[in-house]
């Protein structure tokens, strides 16, 4: 708050870590995550299941499951210390400055109430509107999400609606109060690919009209390039490699990025020709037991590995050439190796 | 129902429109069984006799009008007339009011109990569940008549008193319904989106998890009303009641010596529990169909 919003990011996460005391011991989730957003800007986590994309969003919105706890490091919301705000204050940030949007549009509405009173709700909560404005708020939201025939459907309920329908009402929830921040966590993976395109072009054009920044959790490297400019990709708790959307594809310098982009498959213009077998990452993200250690977790899994990977964590280094790509590991691709 | 949706048609609005609100599907559900729809007449006969029936009948049912034990039928008296010669009809239609309010109230007693305890237990598990339900179990594990005896029996048997003690020793299987429905339901994703939107605890609890978790324990509230009137006659039988208000039980409490001089002295009584209760059973089961979603055709 004291300081001037031009200079400083929207959000300021430094240094986050998260532990989980769970019968077995502590496990740390999520180690050492740091990263800025500005105003308006949309920015992708990415990486396998259990690597701590949803965790990340959980931890800035002070919702982590009762076994998680913040052990080190600051989320700071327009220079307010998020991880140290009182309940209260972080219900009133909740749906109002930070919002979020979940997997699996089915279940994420209430079924005893109507979409428009699920609306109505969260702005009652957080603006304080009475009944008449909040259905008129509520059908103009619904309009702005682009459901058809918006004011005889404020009154359905949720299962009236299709899945596409309903992850456009949970949008309009999460933007009722115009926040500053939304975060989709794999908000289409429950979805028909057609209505997939539909929920992102909704995403980009509200979130700049309403100069929200959005957080996009995916591990589909087609909504990264859809969707964001920016994009951290996550492995075991980390960050591995952040950069320009664009830089990042081209020239993945990680080789867990570069493993993940080679299993996008390419649509080929000759449809008849044989395919080559699509590359896939060989085995599986570590034990949940294993992160935080003080080794590369992906070594593993990767064809470089050396003795160092297996001996220390690998620092994060900036890529000579791009401005603000910077990737975490002890023999990263060269701008050389991508060409 | 609504003229703008049949004026501009929707997409998949032909799918769609078979879908109904959840408690029309109920009402349709509720009213296809046979045995509840009966016993719907049947308790709203009850219900209706007990209210109204006073005012067409206005006779004090303590009052002694005849000859002791004069035969349903016999001398203008439709019901009979008890040992003490007082009017047996108006003691059915006053004690009806009684028993039925007595079992209305303490059911509205141990569902308000019961859930305060099950949803705060189901909530915010931890200690303050370990806590609340061993207090759920200590009374679980009480003798529910003994108890209620030892509460009417200190506090003096008034109508509030024993309404209270049958509310008091019957929450238990409420508050246990309760907090299994809170325990399935906080898990659920709405729950964390409610949380996410800025939600606070006391709004989860009351808006959000406690609508979804209603339909068993209006069910069990059901049965309740008339395990309660069960509870209520028993005591009454004992001679734990209200002596200035007559009630079913009482009635039969107090006809009990000359059961077998004049056996409809007890009969008529103890058929209006007996088919009071079954109709409340028959409809607590309706709905219990009807609000099962397992059992609801989709």
């Amino acid at each position: 708050m004291t300081n001037s919003p031009s200079t400083a990011p929207l959000l300021d996460v430094r240094n986050l870590s998260v532990q989980f005391t769970t019968r077995g011991g502590t496990v740390t989730v999520l180690d050492d995550i740091s990263f800025t957003l500005e105003r308006g800007e949309r920015i992708s986590f990415v990486g396998e299941s259990g690597c701590g994309k949803s965790m990340t969003a959980l931890a800035l919105m002070g919702l982590l499951p009762a076994m998680g706890r913040v052990s080190g490091g600051q989320v700071l919301f327009k220079g307010e210390d998020l991880t140290t705000a009182s309940p209260a204050r972080l219900r009133r940030l909740r749906g109002n400055e930070i919002s979020m949007i979940f997997q699996e549009p089915m279940t994420s509405l209430n079924p005893v109430f109507t979409i428009g009173q699920q609306i109505s709700e969260v702005l009652r909560l957080h603006r304080g509107v009475d009944n008449a404005e909040a259905r008129d708020r509520s059908v103009e939201l619904l309009q702005a999400v682009r459901i058809p025939d918006a004011a005889a459907r404020v009154d359905d309920y949720p299962h009236q609606l299709s899945g596409g329908q309903r992850q456009r009402v949970m949008i309009a929830i999460a933007l009722a109060c115009e926040p500053e921040i939304l975060i989709a966590d794999e908000p289409t993976t429950a979805l028909d690919v057609t209505v997939q395109a539909e929920i992102f072009a909704l995403l980009r054009d509200l979130g700049a009209k309403l100069d929200t920044a959005i957080i996009l959790i995916t591990h589909d490297m087609g909504a990264v390039a859809q969707m964001s400019e920016r994009m951290l990709v996550m492995y075991a708790g980390r960050r591995v490699e952040e950069g320009q959307v664009a830089n990042v594809i081209k020239a993945p310098a990680h080789p867990y990025t570069r493993g993940l982009i080679a299993c996008v498959p390419h649509i080929t213009s000759d449809v008849g020709a044989l395919v080559d077998t699509l590359p896939e990452i060989d085995g599986i993200v570590p034990p949940i037991t294993r992160f935080g250690r003080d080794e590369c977790l992906f070594a593993p899994r990767c064809a470089k590995a050396a003795d160092e990977c297996w001996s220390a964590k690998p620092q994060q280094s900036d890529i000579a050439g791009h401005s603000s790509h910077s990737v975490s590991c002890w023999h990263p691709f060269g701008t050389e190796g991508s060409r | 129902m609504k003229p703008a949706a049949d004026s501009a048609p929707r997409r998949g609005a032909e799918i769609v429109d078979k879908a109904q609100h959840p408690l029309r599907e109920m009402v349709v559900m509720f009213l296809a069984n046979r045995a509840a729809m009966v016993a719907s007449i049947v308790l709203s006969i009850v219900v209706l006799a007990a209210i109204f029936g006073p005012m067409l009948h206005p006779v004090d049912p303590f009052e002694m009008v005849w000859a002791p034990f004069t035969p349903p039928g016999q001398d203008g008296f439709v019901l009979g007339t008890d040992y003490l010669g007082r009017d047996m009809l108006a003691a059915l239609l006053n004690g009806g009011r009684v028993s039925l309010t007595i079992g209305l109230v303490a059911a509205l007693m141990s569902v308000f109990i019961g859930i305060s305890f099950g949803a705060l237990a189901g909530f915010y598990r931890g200690l303050v569940e370990e806590v609340l339900m061993r207090i759920t179990e200590f009374f679980q594990v009480l003798p529910t008549l003994l108890f209620s005896m030892v509460i009417v029996a200190l506090f003096g048997a008034s109508l509030e008193v024993v309404t209270i003690a049958i509310g008091v020793v019957s929450w238990t299987a409420v508050a246990r319904i309760t907090r299994a429905e809170f325990l399935r339901i906080r898990e659920l994703e709405y729950v964390t989106a409610s949380r996410a939107a800025g939600a606070s605890n006391v709004t989860l609890m009351t808006r959000v998890i406690l609508p979804n978790a209603l339909p068993p324990i209006i069910v069990q509230a059901a049965l309740m009303v008339g395990s309660a009137i069960l509870f209520e006659a028993g005591l009454a039988f004992l001679g734990l009641s209200d002596p200035n208000v007559v009630s079913w039980g009482q009635i039969i409490g107090s006809n009990r010596p000359y059961i077998l001089d004049a056996g409809f002295t007890v009969t008529i009584p103890g058929l209006a529990i007996f088919v009071t209760v079954l109709s409340i059973s028959l409809i607590g089961d309706g709905l219990n169909d009807a609000l099962n979603p397992k059992l609801r055709a989709r």
